[in-house]
């Protein structure tokens, strides 16, 4: 059975690349604006994701980081601007968009588990049904990836009979039984009790360090410090500051990322 | 100060302070009651009978009605017993229930989804909708259909003319009547074997997509060969079904199939009354999953259609199907407001005029009740039995 991680990536790259050569960019992001409404959520954001890249965001609640995630996979529509995944352009094109989809997994805020499947059904549902995988065939991947979050022995159960860090936990399973090249994070541990923070976080350092592309909207901290490449803070729909975790928690250069991570760390 | 010896709390309660006896008694007073009302009934129906000499018991079923019925589903003639006028009253109540079902359950379910449109026109238009036959009583809608709109049609005479082959008239609607001839028997072969190898694809399909991956198009061949078959059957026996089409003879049509206006006004109240409740009852069940399951279906690349039938539809059902059943019971038991216009179901035969003759209202209204009691619970076990095929699966 093939996977996609290659294990090879080194833990943490020394510094980070700020301008990535375009043609190494898996993610580019160029000038991309959103409006609900008459409201401008996203302000002319820019930027590149190597493949291989971890990547943290930060900000304000209603800077609009989750806004800005669910644009690349399409759940929020743009208005101005470019996207383009894995070679992709994003556009109106229903058979563009899911071709992305397919390539970019996610995990949300509270789970969203489908709870009339199985744990193990949830985690076939796309292979079979987009993949157009055999079914034993699905099964075995399935498994794989709810062992490799450390959930075989659930695989029967129905969501709603687990534990929020479970059922968080098997969410990332579902999403990497599509095999993405990309994994984004909406927040994925904040609807959870402290106690559970850390399987889930422990998963998620494992997957960095298998080589995953991954974007993460997170007030973790010590997960940025460890795993990110990138940390960037929005504010007001903005990109303010980009730098690496060092530099970025010692020496933030806009005074709103100090007054921001001033807050935060305080407790 | 002294200290009481006894512990706090006794081993037992009083007797009349231990729920466990008083639930008891409770109940057997409560039985008590129900019986001494029924028997005080009984009683009291059975001596009032005797003294204006009516036998009991249902002797009366076997003798000759002497009333004629304006439509029957079986052949029935005024000769024939009060047994009979029960049968065709009957018939005549599960034509008009099972009809109004299959129905409202179409238009609720196609009004519902519009309400929940993107386009402003279809959501007005059917919240108008729902709003306006949701809020009328339902026998005024009943009147409304029977005086107002089938009855205000020119008589037959001047009848609206569909292509010389339908018409419709004050008298009802008169539509040509398929007359089968030997070699029919090819038709329904070729629907035996459409349906037979939907089934056979259906079981296959699933199968090869367990083994390989790919996925079947069941559907679009199942609506191509279930009425094509048939066809074939048709085209290659030169045809073995004839029309018997209706035509003016008098002041009446001969020939063809008639709805008269009493049972299209009732099916058509009952149907658009309760597909107002059906569709916000469907509304409400697609509402009630949750936005986020919509959306991680989408992000794992699944296409819009397959995220209906695959994660919304299973979860709204759960939701549709306890109020869906008692609209199909409150349907099947306003099918009894029929006695207002004169269409014959089994409360207007039966306990009208079969009772008005016979007077053995006990028997009439007993087998009556039991028809729609009987008719509720096969209603309820159906529904129970498929709510827990497609919906109950969680936990
Ligand atoms: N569907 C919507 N319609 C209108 N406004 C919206 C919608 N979704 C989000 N917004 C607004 O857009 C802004 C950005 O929202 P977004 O959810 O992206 O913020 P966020 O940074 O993820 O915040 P949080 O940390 O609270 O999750 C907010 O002001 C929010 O109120
Ligand atoms: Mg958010």
């Amino acid at each position: 059975m093939q996977q996609t991680e290659t294990g090879l990536e080194p833990e943490s790259v020394a510094s980070p690349v700020e301008s990535v050569a375009r043609d190494e960019a898996i993610i580019q992001v160029d000038d991309l604006n959103k409006w609900f409404g008459d409201f401008h959520v996203l302000k002319s954001l820019n930027l590149d994701v190597r493949k291989g890249e971890r990547i943290v965001i930060c900000g304000p609640s209603g800077s609009g980081k989750s806004t800005f995630i669910r644009c690349i996979n399409h759940l929020e529509a743009h208005q101005r601007g470019r996207i383009t995944v894995d070679g992709v352009e994003l556009n109106e094109d229903v058979k563009n968009i899911e071709a992305i989809r397919r390539e970019v997994g996610m995990v949300f805020q509270h789970f969203n588990l489908f709870p009339h499947l199985s744990v193990l059904e949830n985690c076939l549902l796309a292979p079979i049904w987009v993949r157009k995988t055999p079914r034993n065939e699905a099964i075995e991947t399935g498994m794989h990836y709810l062992e490799r979050v450390r959930i075989p022995d659930q695989a029967h159960k129905y969501p709603g009979q687990l534990s929020g860090g479970q059922q968080q936990r098997v969410a990332i399973a579902r999403a990497l039984c599509m095999q993405p090249k990309i994994m984004l994070f909406d927040e994925p541990t904040s609807a959870l009790d402290p106690e559970m923070i850390k399987e889930v976080l422990d998963v998620m350092v494992e997957l960095a360090g298998s080589g995953m592309t991954m974007l993460c909207v997170t007030h973790e901290m010590g997960f940025a410090k460890t795993v990110a490449d990138r940390v960037i803070f929005m504010d007001g729909g903005e990109i303010v500051e980009t730098a690496a975790p060092g530099d970025f928690f010692t020496n933030p250069q806009q005074p709103r990322t100090r007054e921001f991570l001033e807050q935060i760390l305080q407790h | 100060m002294t200290t009481d010896p006894r512990p706090l709390r006794p081993g037992r309660p009083k007797p009349w302070n231990d729920p466990r006896v008083r639930s008891v008694v409770f109940q057997i007073l409560a039985i008590a009651g129900v019986a001494w009302v029924g028997y005080t009934l009984f009683h009291n129906t059975v001596s009032n009978m005797e003294s204006r000499g009516i036998s009991t018991g249902f002797g009366f079923l076997n003798e000759t009605a002497g009333f004629g019925i304006i439509m029957s589903l079986i052949p029935y003639n005024e000769t024939m017993s009060y047994g009979q006028t029960f049968l065709v009253g009957l018939m005549n109540t599960l034509l008009v229930s099972g009809l109004g079902i299959l129905l409202a359950t179409i238009v609720g379910f196609v009004v519902g989804i519009a309400r929940l449109s993107s386009n402003w026109l279809v959501a007005k238009v059917a919240l108008a909708y729902i709003e306006v036959f949701r809020n009328i009583p339902l026998l005024l809608q009943i009147f409304f259909w029977y005086f107002a709109v089938l009855g205000a049609l020119p008589g037959p005479r001047q009848a609206v003319n569909v292509g010389d082959i339908a018409f419709m008239s004050n008298r009802g609607i008169v539509l040509p009547k398929p007359v089968f001839e030997p070699g029919a028997w090819v038709m329904g072969t070729g629907l035996v074997i459409a349906l037979a190898t939907i089934v056979v694809l259906a079981i296959w399909a699933r199968r090869r997509q367990a083994a390989t991956g790919r996925i079947f198009p069941v559907l679009p061949i199942a609506v191509v060969l279930i009425p094509g078959l048939p066809l074939l059957g048709y085209l290659l026996t030169g045809g073995p079904v004839s029309w018997d089409v209706p035509s003016l003879g008098g002041f009446n049509f001969r020939g063809g199939i008639t709805a008269i206006p009493e049972l299209g006004a009732l099916l058509l109240a009952l149907t658009l009354y309760t597909a107002s409740f059906i569709a916000e009852i469907v509304r409400s069940g697609i509402v009630s999953v949750d936005k986020g399951q919509t959306e991680a279906a989408l992000a794992l690349g699944l296409p819009a259609r397959r995220v209906l039938r695959l994660v919304v539809i299973p979860q709204a059902l759960r939701v549709i199907i306890p109020p869906l059943t008692s609209q199909y019971l409150n349907l099947t038991k306003n099918s009894s407001l029929a006695v207002a216009i004169g269409y014959p179901d089994l409360v207007n035969v039966f306990m009208g005029t079969t009772l008005n003759q016979t007077g053995q209202a006990v028997e009439i209204v007993a087998m009556t009740m039991a028809v729609y009691l009987t008719i509720s619970l096969a209603i309820s076990v159906l529904m129970n039995l498929y709510n827990r095929a497609v919906a109950l699966k969680e936990r």
